[in-house]
């Protein structure tokens, strides 16, 4: 019996390459296995080669496999670009109608079902994938109930005749396939899986829910990959709250609709990538300069410009963290897993709140759009806290005003909400006094920056690193960020099995930099190597700026638009010089 | 019930002496009271320029925000509190240059919001460039030889672009322009109120007597039907923009706020942020 197994499908983009991955991986997820998938595609809608891969395993893993067990292909093409990924004696399942042939050197066995001719036969050719994943499923020997279970969901809402002519399609796969192997492949069979439920989505989704579970109610939005799951989502679910989604006309005007909401009392986000954050940087200075909460999601792709606009790149965070003329307070975080996506939304949205700042959540493509299995959310530890926001004002003399900007101990002034009494008060991106007013006086100039420069002074966030440390001096700490996380433990292990001592840290709060609590772990350490995928080493440069240790850090980058494999980490780090 | 006394504050302006912009800062505190609102229940939003300021001098909730903004930030104020009244203020560089995308939308979108431009036909604050506003040929300081491209008509884009309410006037006639704000604000959607606002510093072309001049006002034709979006841009382009009155309001068209599925009849921003198990429990199902 084998712990984990990597299953990848291939074919044309808009050939059913999703669906099927879609219910192939319910379908595991419901028998509580760890899943981790990796979608591979272009810009393009339709045709030119896609795949998904995924990682199925009886253990918690979060990063995609350097090779691949069973192949799916619905061309030849999926099998000349991805059989090279099959490890020694694993399989491919392809449709007969193109003869699939294994490219030369590849020690692969074939199955070639008649997939096409077979859905077909059932009516419609669209069924296909129902056939190939019927085969892929049976050959692992799982039960085909839990399956067939899968696909009534999926096609369900289409009527009793089509499910069961997509089951009768799984089946005939299924039977096809077994005939040829004689039976499912002794060497395929998983494990059981630990038989917990698990939840089964990508970091978008979670960004979502966390949003709804925040109490976020408005979102406006322009559209943009990899971030427009997010408004997808949640213009599906906030109706159902009172609250809606609006498409906006650009990313400044969907950023500064947040502002003015949030300035109303709703909590409002916004969502984009790169191109979308290059447009919104004067507001967000609006946002830091008027105290008013704002969280922002940068779901970072392949920049510059329109870059690489479906790969993976971690190449924001300068701008995140520097981005807006002037000095401003700001928070940038970066969720590291499924839960962070869902548990840090709540957490954005109340620090927005009680430091008056803006939050920007900070992601990468493979966080989220990548389809991984998370532990069931805490419905008990969702928290609101709304700071120092009061429901109504002190008796004011006439003229006078609210002070929204008070001058207090901790920096954060009382807040007050349009339409509240005894609450007027002047709110503007000119510098102003503690009622908002317009003043070029020195002396205030100087109370002001410095009360909104030092609010974050002690901010330090839940995990703001996440730290294992087994070892009191190990030989390696590795710091990244992202998704990067699960690949990198990956690459521990193998680096342990060959007795290289090796502690992780992934940092969480990118800004304000966590300097302090990262200091001890730097000097315990003998090298560091912070792996990050961009091409300027940005995050090494935080570390180095606020913490030092220039000497003893070595950079592993990687900017060609895909994540990294646990082996290119393992390798890089015996090799540090 | 509040006076228009009650809508001032105690900030002198910055404006020039003379500024157009003086009276539209008074029509807006008439009319405020007129339609019998408190100060609290007011929230003014506006753009950067020398109009931009106007809503520090009102005593009601105000919002300067940045340049070309002053709509979709007021818009983000609507939909979080629909029981605000919110109006929307800038100048024609603010509104119809560098937020030209955002007025175009929000004409569209049909929030129940009042935008009133302050439209001096250059740019102010800057000291007198260009605006898209200006008449080709105008010389300024950044267009020595005259302007050399076409003026924009705003009125005509609102109309194309689907506008519920279009009306212009000028600040000297402080009657029309109190009536006609008090009519954009009780529109049920999107009003556009463009109002001529002489620039005395700047703008020795489009002066008060210029305008008193060149203005046509729709009083002066009874049988004006503002319902009748055909004949409204017809006036338009006869009078060469030189307009002024309730020039097209379509009474029909539901305000966005009423369209949105779902969307909460109170203010949003007064409801209950928590979720409950239930509620959450169904939405986690989806993702097993
Ligand atoms: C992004 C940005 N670009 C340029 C400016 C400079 N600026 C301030 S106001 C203004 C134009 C003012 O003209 P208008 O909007 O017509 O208002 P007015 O001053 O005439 O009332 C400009 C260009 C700015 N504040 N922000
Ligand atoms: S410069 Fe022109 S627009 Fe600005 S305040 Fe003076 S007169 Fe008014």
């Amino acid at each position: 019996m084998i712990s984990q197994l990597s299953w990848k499908i291939g074919g044309q983009q808009g050939e059913g390459v999703e669906s099927t991955d879609r219910i192939f991986s319910t379908a595991l997820n419901r028998l509580g296995y760890y899943l981790y998938g990796y979608r591979h595609f272009s810009s393009r809608i339709k045709g030119g080669h896609t795949n998904n891969k995924i990682r199925i395993s009886t253990y918690p893993i979060r990063a995609i496999s350097d090779d691949l067990d069973i192949l799916v292909a619905f061309d030849q093409e999926s099998i000349d670009l991805n059989a090279k990924e099959l490890r020694t004696g694993g399989v491919i399942v392809a449709d007969a109608k193109f003869n699939p042939v294994v490219p030369e050197g590849i020690d692969a066995r074939l199955f070639a079902v008649p997939i096409t001719k077979m859905a077909e036969e059932l009516g419609t050719s669209l069924m296909k994938n129902m056939v190939a994943s019927g085969a892929s499923w049976a050959l692992l020997g799982l039960p085909l109930e839990v399956f067939n279970k899968a696909v009534e969901e999926e096609f369900g809402r289409k009527g009793a005749a089509i499910v069961e002519k997509n089951i009768e399609a799984v089946k005939l796969g299924a039977e096809f396939v077994l005939e040829q192997a004689g039976g499912p492949l002794d060497e395929f069979k998983l494990g059981d899986a630990d038989g917990q439920q698990k939840l089964f989505m990508i970091g978008n989704e979670a960004i979502g829910l966390g949003c709804i579970a925040a109490g976020c109610r408005l979102m406006s939005a322009y559209p943009i990959t990899p971030a427009s799951e997010i408004m997808e989502y949640l213009i599906k679910k906030l109706p159902a709250l009172g609250g809606t989604v609006v498409q906006t006309e650009d990313e400044i005007a969907a950023v500064t609709m947040a502002i003015g909401a949030n300035y109303a009392g709703v909590r409002t986000m916004t969502a984009s990538a790169g191109p979308g954050l290059s447009l919104m940087m004067e507001a967000i200075g609006l946002a830091g300069m008027t105290e008013t909460p704002l969280v922002i999601v940068d779901t970072q792709r392949g920049g510059p410009s329109t870059g690489l606009p479906t790969k993976q790149e971690q190449s924001d965070l300068n701008a995140m963290v520097y981005g807006t003329h002037g000095e401003i307070p700001k928070i940038v975080i970066a969720p590291a897993s499924i839960e962070d996506c869902f548990y840090d939304m709540i957490e954005a949205f109340n620090l927005a709140e009680q430091y008056q700042v803006p939050v920007i959540v900070m992601t990468d493509l493979q966080l989220s759009l990548g389809k991984q299995s998370c532990e069931p959310f805490d419905f008990n530890s969702i928290q609101i806290n709304r700071g120092k926001l009061v429901e109504e004002g002190p008796e004011l003399e006439q003229h006078q005003l609210f002070k929204r900007y008070e001058l207090t101990e901790d920096g954060v002034s009382p807040r007050i909400l349009p339409g509240a009494k005894n609450g007027i008060h002047h709110v503007t991106g000119v510098e102003h006094d503690e009622t908002g007013r317009p003043s070029e006086s020195a002396t205030n100039r100087l109370k002001m920056m410095d009360k909104r420069l030092h609010k974050l002074d002690d901010l330090f966030i839940r995990e703001g690193l996440r730290v294992d440390a087994p070892n009191e001096t190990p030989d390696l700490l590795i710091i990244g960020m992202g998704s990067t996380g699960g690949t990198i433990d990956q690459a521990r292990e193998w680096l342990t099995n060959d007795g290289i001592t090796t502690n992780h840290i992934t940092i969480r709060q990118i800004h304000p930099f966590p300097t302090e609590q990262l200091l001890p772990h730097l000097q315990q350490a003998k090298k560091v190597v912070v792996i990050e995928n961009n091409a300027t080493a940005q995050l090494a440069g935080q570390i180095k700026m606020n913490a030092g240790f220039a000497e003893k850090i070595r950079n592993l980058l990687k900017y060609d638009g895909n994540p990294f494999l646990p082996s290119e980490v393992y390798k890089a780090c015996k090799e540090l010089d | 019930m509040a006076t228009f006394k009650e809508f001032r504050n105690n900030v002198k302006p910055n404006w020039c002496p003379g500024c157009g912009d003086f009276s539209i800062q008074a029509a807006i505190q008439r009319a405020a009271a007129n339609v019998g609102l408190e100060p609290e229940e007011l929230a003014v939003i506006s753009g950067i320029g020398c109009s931009g300021r106007i809503s520090g001098y009102i005593n009601a909730y105000g919002l300067h925000g940045i340049h070309g903004r002053a709509l979709p930030i007021a818009q983000g104020v609507k939909l979080a509190n629909r029981e605000l009244t919110v109006i929307a203020s800038g100048g024609d560089g603010d509104g119809f240059a560098i937020g030209m995308g955002h007025t175009v939308h929000a004409i569209r979108r049909n929030l129940n919001i009042t935008y009133i431009v302050m439209d001096n036909q250059i740019y102010g604050l800057t000291k007198g460039q260009t605006s898209p506003r200006s008449a080709e040929g105008f010389k300024t300081k950044s267009t020595p030889e005259g302007s050399i491209e076409s003026t924009l008509s705003p009125l005509e884009i609102a109309l194309s672009a689907g506008a519920t309410f279009v009306a212009q006037s000028f600040s000297s006639d402080l009657k029309q322009l109190t009536a006609l704000i008090e009519a954009g604000i009780k529109h049920e959607g999107f009003s556009l109120i463009n109002v001529f606002s002489p620039c005395v510093t700047f703008n020795k072309i489009n002066t008060y007597d210029w305008f008193k001049e060149n203005i046509v006002n729709l009083e002066q034709f009874p049988d004006y039907d503002p319902t009748n979006r055909v004949t409204a841009m017809n006036k338009i382009m006869e009078t060469n923009g030189m307009l002024t009155g309730l020039i097209y309001q379509n009474t029909v068209r539901k305000s966005y706020e009423d369209m949105i599925t779902g969307f909460r009849q109170e203010a949003l921003a007064k409801q209950d942020l928590s979720l409950s198990e239930e509620h959450f429990a169904k939405l986690v199902a989806e993702f097993k």
